[in-house]
């Protein structure tokens, strides 16, 4: 049987957690939203940007997604404001509070 | 058809063994224990058992190849005593908390120091809150049909825990008594096959086994863990009573030994015990009335049962084959006294501190402690409740 992580969530109680915290079945990393960790996220201010793409690489949990060459939108669910995208850009195009 | 024997205890869990033919068997040689694994090299020998035996380099490893065993999905366990048991202390916490139901055959032995390789419960109360079932014996006939119960418990859907079947160091593990053995086929059809439902090596759906909770699901990951305890007494009856069917061998959560009128009672573990009853047997025919109450499942603690069976006790002395170290008792002392508090029970009760380190208990100490009782129902006051048995003043 696999886990449906989506259940898991910070709001989770005591008995809806999985025997022993297993978690049964692959790819469930996807399914777990981890944004909701942080309180400062990026912005992405598309005017500014050349994409050059160097802020894809970098990011530590695959948030920016990147379709025909081109990079898209955070996908704030999964983005746990860490700002190293924001240090990657060399044109200003990412922002975040705190983060230079 | 059942079938007498003489063996020792470690010889008899080992038989136990070699009929529950479990799948991986790590382990790592410690006195008192050691003749478990070395018997069972010897069943993987013969062919007698198909179980991957695993030599390892410490006690550390052994409960560690026991974990990922049985994470893997495997029927495992491991043995051990004293500082092994030590050893393994991080591990222990890691079993209980993935809910692995793998055994341990522990040999109760002093911890270290003085160093010493004799019977005390040091090693096993110190474990006590691991999260582990523990359940002890008296004699080797327990030991062997504990072992044989133990896998029908811990992996049971509703506990799904670890469980430790302990007997006490030399005096139950090398001593040699008649024993009944049940036969090879019925012991294989009671404890029955192990399918885990999420397991490491299920092809059809990878798992991850102890992710990582931060703060914000620690303490529902433990209040989730304890659960699983809460089922155990149940199981333990119902697999007992299943036991009763195929041994004729009946098991509680404790024995009550002549406590239907008992005025005063000694609650303790283990082969010692078997002393006890002799002391009350002489009692009672001078119309003492004294009984016991010996304590088989120790973890979780049947705090109301116990409390009920000594609701008509005047008196009562706790036994303890540990220290506690608290300047007021020992472990087994502040257990069963908190199920008294629990339950408004009117008893006097004292903590004795016994056999440390192997020291001898005789019928007549045990006598010694029904006279003290005897006259903390006179004064009507237990006067100094943490006390030591056998110790030279």
């Amino acid at each position: 049987m696999a886990t449906d992580i989506t259940k898991l969530g910070v709001k989770a109680n005591w008995r809806n957690l999985t025997e022993g915290m297993i978690i049964a079945g692959a790819g469930t990393s996807k399914d777990f939203n981890t944004g909701e960790w942080s309180t400062d996220k990026p912005e992405f201010i598309e005017d500014k940007c050349k994409q050059c793409l160097l802020c894809v690489p970098v990011c530590p949990d695959s948030c920016i997604p990147v379709k025909d060459m081109k990079r898209g939108a955070f996908d704030y669910d999964h983005c746990k404001g860490c700002g190293i995208c924001v240090k990657a850009c060399p044109f200003g195009a990412i922002t975040m509070e705190g983060v230079k | 058809m059942a079938k007498r024997d003489r063996l020792s205890g470690n010889e008899a869990v080992a038989i136990a063994l070699r009929q529950i033919n479990p799948d991986v068997f790590p382990a790592f040689p410690i006195t008192p224990s050691t003749e478990i694994p070395q018997y069972f090299a010897s069943f993987v020998a013969n062919g007698q058992v198909d179980t991957e035996f695993i030599p390892v380099e410490s006690e550390h490893s052994s409960m560690s190849a026991a974990i990922g065993a049985s994470a893997a999905g495997a029927r495992s366990l491991t043995a051990t005593s004293s500082c092994g048991l030590a050893y393994m202390w991080e591990e222990l916490y890691i079993a209980a908390s993935n809910r692995l139901p793998l055994a341990l055959a522990l040999v109760n032995r002093a911890l270290s120091g003085p160093i010493n390789i004799n019977c005390d419960h040091s090693d096993s109360m110190g474990a006590r809150d691991a999260g582990w079932i523990q359940m002890y014996a008296e004699n080797n006939q327990e030991a062997y049909d504990n072992m044989v119960q133990a896998y029908r418990i811990s992996e049971h859907k509703d506990v799904r825990l670890p469980i430790m079947i302990c007997q006490d160091g030399f005096i139950t593990s090398h001593a040699v008594e008649n024993i009944e053995l049940l036969e090879d086929q019925d012991v294989k059809d009671f404890v029955g096959e192990y399918h885990p439902e999420n397991y490491l090596l299920n092809p059809d759906c990878p798992a991850a086994v102890g992710p990582y909770s931060i703060t914000d699901y620690y303490m529902e990951a433990k209040r989730n863990q304890a659960e699983g305890m809460k089922h155990v007494s149940q199981v333990v009856l119902d697999v007992a009573k299943e036991f009763e069917g195929i041994s004729g061998r009946a098991y509680g959560l404790f024995e009550e030994y002549c406590m239907e009128d008992a005025e005063m009672a000694v609650v303790m573990i283990g082969s010692a015990a078997g002393t006890t009853k002799d002391a009350i047997d002489r009692l009672r025919e001078n119309g003492v009335k004294a009984g016991l109450i010996k304590i088989r499942l120790y973890r979780p603690f049947p705090a109301s049962e116990l409390a009920e069976a000594l609701k008509h006790v005047k008196a009562v002395a706790i036994m303890d084959r540990a220290e506690g170290y608290t300047n007021h008792g020992g472990p087994l002392g502040a257990d069963v006294m908190s199920a008294l508090y629990r339950a408004h029970a009117d008893a006097l009760a004292v903590n004795y501190i016994y056999g440390l380190g192997g020291r001898d208990i005789r019928v007549e100490d045990m006598e010694g402690v029904f006279e003290a009782l005897k006259q903390i129902i006179e004064e009507g006051d237990a006067g100094e409740t943490y006390r030591y048995l056998g110790l030279r003043e």
